[in-house]
């Protein structure tokens, strides 16, 4: 298993293969469709963003309701094929890791190798299991979206798969 | 005439939704550990585990299993001898999803279409009404998610086309949904009916608890015989390899039109949340 702590350099993410287990602690993003689509948004109008992706990761999750005494709610990935169209302005601005589920397109997998990050994938529907490793949880920009705000949480130990790594390798195509 | 009051519908409703989106169903988490006893591939079997511990950790923490606490989905059967006081059911009803969902912690999701404004207490919900004799009511609710939602599919066949067609179709849905509705999968499956009717026969088909078949002989063979095709397509648990690509394949049948042979797959994940109760 392999220790990856934020922020990421663009070297040990080269170095990661399709296949390979990660353990990851840090800080990680959270932003799913709508907030996919404002980063952009600003990006396109040459606005400042709410956080720097570079050398960040992004978790598309929209998290259920935090209970009373918990970090977070529910947390698992959501279908990451939504953002493909939404994805090549942040790995041009260093976004190094994004972690969903499901398929990519040829487009953000050539971005993938161009700028140099990977897909990790989690599992789908584990949204309790996947909470037990999320240690805090706060909103950092558009609070408006709800689930769907962006947040910055802190993970400890959080196992995921090398899905697609920087090569264009991907475990769905075995 | 029999009388309910329509608070009661509330409470049940409310009850419902929470307990059915924290606690995962007795034959989904059995149907989780048969498949595991027979799965070879160790990436699946480790896949089926941490499900299992998801279901274990849910229920202690009292969380959901899944964020993603889906569209509230009803089939409601009101026997036609009851009469309900105070509120009518449908307004019941999403008084129970609003309580349920903002009470139990449950997620949020439903936007209008165009704009995309959360409606802040996932209503409406979607119900779907029989009448019957009685006077009785019957409640069953489902917690849709959307991964799955988003892969299903409808195809106007031709009759021409006839069984063979309707084999290659549920396959092809099931291929190219891949890992994006969280395998494995429940597949509901509609055959005839019209556009509309053959949607929600498939949805009913979700209601069915896993292990049981169509009444009919021959709907129940190809319920079997297309849950050993998909099994052996090798997408497996979260498409990461294996033979568990499905745990169950429904089927649900109505007449249709000399013209036409409709099919709708409809896909649902592995955390098929859904109750039901008798009022």
């Amino acid at each position: 298993m392999i220790e990856l702590k934020s922020p990421f350099s663009e070297e040990e993410i080269r170095n990661l293969k399709a296949g390979d287990i990660v353990k990851i602690s840090g800080v990680l993003y959270t932003a799913r469709d709508a907030a996919h689509k404002r980063l952009c948004e600003s990006i396109r109008l040459k606005e400042e963003l709410p956080f720097d992706v570079e050398a960040q990761g992004i978790y598309y999750v929209g998290p259920s309701p935090t209970k009373p005494g918990e970090f977070i709610g529910a947390a698992g990935p959501t279908t990451s094929y939504r953002m493909d169209d939404l994805t090549i302005p942040l790995l041009e601005r260093g976004l190094r890791i994004m972690i969903g589920k499901g398929k990519r397109s040829d487009e953000v997998i050539s971005g993938m190798n161009r700028y140099g990050a990977v897909y990790l994938v989690a599992i789908g529907g584990a949204g309790a299991y996947i909470s037990n490793s999320i240690k805090s949880s706060e909103i950092v920009a558009y609070e408006d979206l709800g689930t769907e705000a962006i947040r910055r949480i802190e993970v400890e130990n959080m196992i995921l798969t090398v899905c697609i790594d920087t090569k264009g390798n991907n475990l769905y195509e075995r | 005439m029999r009388e309910i009051d329509s608070r009661l519908i509330e409470e049940t409703v409310r009850d419902m939704c929470i307990d059915a989106c924290i606690n995962l169903d007795d034959s989904v988490l059995k149907s989780l550990e048969y498949n595991k006893s027979r799965e070879e591939n160790d990436v699946a079997i480790n896949i089926l585990d941490i499900l299992i511990e998801n279901a274990e950790i849910a229920k202690n923490k009292s969380i959901p299993l899944c964020q993603d606490t889906g569209m509230a989905v009803f089939f409601v059967k009101v026997g036609q001898d009851l009469h309900i006081k105070g509120k009518n059911i449908s307004s019941a009803i999403n008084e129970g999803v609003r309580k349920g969902y903002t009470e139990g912690y449950l997620r949020k999701s439903v936007v209008s279409p165009i704009d995309r404004i959360n409606t802040g207490d996932n209503t409406p919900a979607i119900i779907h009404y029989d009448i019957v004799d009685g006077d009785c009511l019957e409640i069953e609710f489902a917690a849709k998610g959307f991964g799955s939602e988003n892969m299903s599919k409808l195809k106007m066949l031709k009759p021409s086309d006839g069984i063979e067609g309707i084999k290659q179709f549920i396959l092809d849905t099931v291929k190219e949904a891949g890992p994006n509705p969280c395998p494995p999968i429940v597949v509901g499956v509609g055959i005839g009916g019209t556009v509309d009717k053959c949607s929600v026969i498939a949805k009913k088909a979700l209601f069915r608890e896993i292990g049981k078949h169509n009444s009919e002989d021959d709907i129940k063979n190809l319920e079997i015989e297309m849950l050993e095709k998909i099994n052996s397509l090798g997408i497996g648990p979260q498409g990461l390899g294996g033979n568990t690509t499905a745990l169950a394949v429904n089927i649900e049948t109505f007449p249709t039109h000399i013209a036409g042979l409709p099919v709708v797959v409809n896909i649902n994940c592995h955390s098929s949340r859904h109750k039901k109760i008798v009022l």
